[in-house]
């Protein structure tokens, strides 16, 4: 259980985050939505140690996390953030090797070995494991640095816009694997989604941030409804239904002169 | 050839120079040659691996393969200490200064100095080790400025004595110096010995770090002193020489192909040891003192580096 208390942070004079309390579901997959500087990815680095917060304390599986020995916490909680680029090269392989740090500090065991093959396949990328990464597609790279996560092989996995850059197939291949690894593998995963019908689609849960404070929080079916969405985002977004799924028409009104040209009936 | 063998040919190369330097060209009371060659050595290998080895870890801290400890402004500040002291004593107390003092002087100063930098501005700036670095170069230029300015003022014939303290040299090595630099690196390699392991981690960047459970802050802080004391050591025992961690550094990671501290470290101090060693050789035999160390090893490792490069480039 992840539970943060009243987490507040400033940068400067800015308050980005607001008394946040959020308390995330074990065994679901968890999106924090909301505009841009809202908050999203500041909250998902504080509760992982990445930012300092100013006040307030998360706590992981009832221990603050400040209480924790390093090596400890990073076998509780892994995250990834947006870039994945790294500054020396190396193979798959390597790269998920190191998610077995926490575990072995660098000495790789015969259990760390049966782990990284694990993580890979889960992956799909044992043809690709001896690779280099800058030879990688930008969604082959993302799922070799989710495989690294894998192998850190940790409850709670957050993730900073794991879609970013990718195309719809790569990205809908990557929300297919994190479904997965809360389905068949018992994990719990948190991201950060911009994507609202990615979120409408795969998430269980939604928790909504706007100004550095939770706005609103809910289950997916509570949360995917156009007079919440207005409130989130101050854009109305009409929900239509396809195949049981709901589906966020957020593209606004089309302007006139745009219909005329590709209709041509006026 | 797999990282082992590689280590294995540059520890050969390294024995096989340091045998040539002491029992060629042998005359005289070998008594006294061999314990002078042996003392020369010492310094050369000692100097050459902490440059080494420094400069690799201090290129892992700040993520980038194109800095050199000398950036925050150790090698300026060396120089400085050296002219002030001869400009406001003059050349002479320079010279008959006790050469332990001299260098405690040196060393410790250089360390307090990064240790400051260090305290002031990371706590300062939210942890951002490119703040130091800047501040260092900034640091760096002004003690060359403070220090150029006064040897303009200087008499020439002092001038020529801090001219002297400008490169690097390892003709004369001091025994008791040598000891103190000795125990100055292997100490603080001892007291840091404990964060080597987390080097492979903080190679991926600070986020990849701290999520991989390494205690960021503090392992970054006792190898950025490490390197300190490290590079404070081997500069007041040979004078600035920090060019030679760049090279030496590449060249293990361009030849040793493997992201692993072990085998890089190993290979750099190695390198270290054959460049310097091998450099000294080529000063005292065939150029008889002609030229000085540092052109020596420029010119080599900067041809070699760029064939290494160039290699590289076609292959892909």
């Amino acid at each position: 259980m992840v539970d943060v208390r009243n987490v507040t942070k400033r940068y400067g004079g800015k308050t980005v985050l607001d008394d946040v309390s959020v308390r995330i579901r074990p065994g679901a997959v968890t999106a924090f939505i909301g505009p841009n500087g809202a908050g999203k990815s500041t909250l998902l680095s504080v509760i992982c140690r990445l930012v300092h917060k100013d006040g307030g304390e998360v706590r992981v599986d009832g221990k603050e996390i400040g209480q924790y020995n390093h090596f400890e916490l990073a076998r509780k909680l892994s995250i990834l953030k947006q870039t994945n680029q790294l500054p020396i090269r190396l193979t798959v392989r390597e790269l998920v090797g190191f998610g077995r740090f926490p575990h072995s500090q660098g000495r790789l065991t015969k259990e760390d070995r049966r782990h990284i093959d694990e993580a890979i396949r889960y992956a799909g990328l044992e043809e690709l494991q001896d690779k280099y990464l800058d030879e990688l597609s930008g969604g082959q790279r993302q799922r070799a640095f989710i495989a690294m996560v894998l192998a850190q092989d940790t409850p709670y996995v957050f993730l900073d816009e794991p879609l970013n850059n990718l195309d719809m197939k790569h990205a809908v291949h990557i929300m297919q694997l994190i479904r997965r690894l809360v389905g068949e593998l018992g994990k719990t995963v948190v991201l950060v989604l911009h994507d609202i019908n990615f979120a409408a689609s795969y998430a269980d849960h939604i928790v909504a941030l706007k100004d550095g404070r939770v706005i609103r929080e809910g289950s997916t079916e509570d949360m995917v409804r156009t007079d919440v969405l207005q409130q989130v985002y101050d854009m109305d977004i009409p929900i239509a239904e396809f195949g049981g799924r709901k589906f966020c028409i957020y593209f606004g009104n089309v302007p006139a002169w745009k219909k005329k040209g590709s209709g041509g009936d006026e | 050839m797999n990282d082992k063998a590689k280590l294995a040919v540059l520890a050969a190369l390294a024995i096989a120079l340091i045998g040539i330097f002491l029992f060629t060209d042998l005359a005289g009371n070998l008594e006294y040659v061999l314990s002078r060659r042996c003392k020369k050595v010492w310094a050369i290998a000692l100097t050459g691996a902490t440059v080494a080895f420094a400069t690799t870890v201090f290129q892992t801290l700040v993520n980038n393969r194109i800095l050199t400890p000398s950036i925050i402004g150790l090698d300026s500040l060396y120089m400085l200490l050296q002219t002030t002291v001869v400009f406001l004593f003059g050349g002479f107390a320079l010279t008959s200064m006790n050469r332990e003092v001299r260098f405690l002087l040196s060393a410790g100063l250089m360390v307090l100095f990064a240790g400051l930098l260090y305290r002031l501005l990371f706590r300062a700036h939210e942890r951002d080790l490119y703040m130091v670095l800047l501040v260092g170069i900034v640091c760096g230029v002004f003690f060359q400025s403070i220090a150029s300015f006064m040897q303009k003022l200087m008499d020439p014939n002092e001038f020529l004595i801090v001219q002297d303290r400008m490169f690097a040299s390892l003709n004369h090595p001091d025994t008791d110096v040598l000891l103190i630099a000795t125990a100055l690196a292997a100490f603080s390699v001892l007291a840091c010995a404990r964060n080597f392991k987390y080097l492979d981690a903080i190679a991926l960047g600070r986020d990849h770090a701290i999520n991989l459970g390494v205690p960021y802050e503090r392992a970054i802080r006792h190898l950025f002193l490490l390197v300190a004391a490290l590079i404070a050591a081997a500069t007041a025992l040979a004078g600035p020489i920090t060019f030679l961690g760049l090279l030496v550094a590449n060249i293990a990671h361009q030849w040793i192909h493997t992201y692993r501290h072990r085998f890089r470290l190993a290979g750099s101090m190695l390198l270290g040891v054959i460049a310097l060693v091998g450099g000294q050789l080529v000063v005292e035999r065939v150029f008889t003192f002609s030229t000085t160390l540092s052109v020596i090893i420029n010119f080599v490792g900067g041809v070699y580096f760029l064939y290494l490069l160039l290699r590289e480039n076609r292959r892909w």
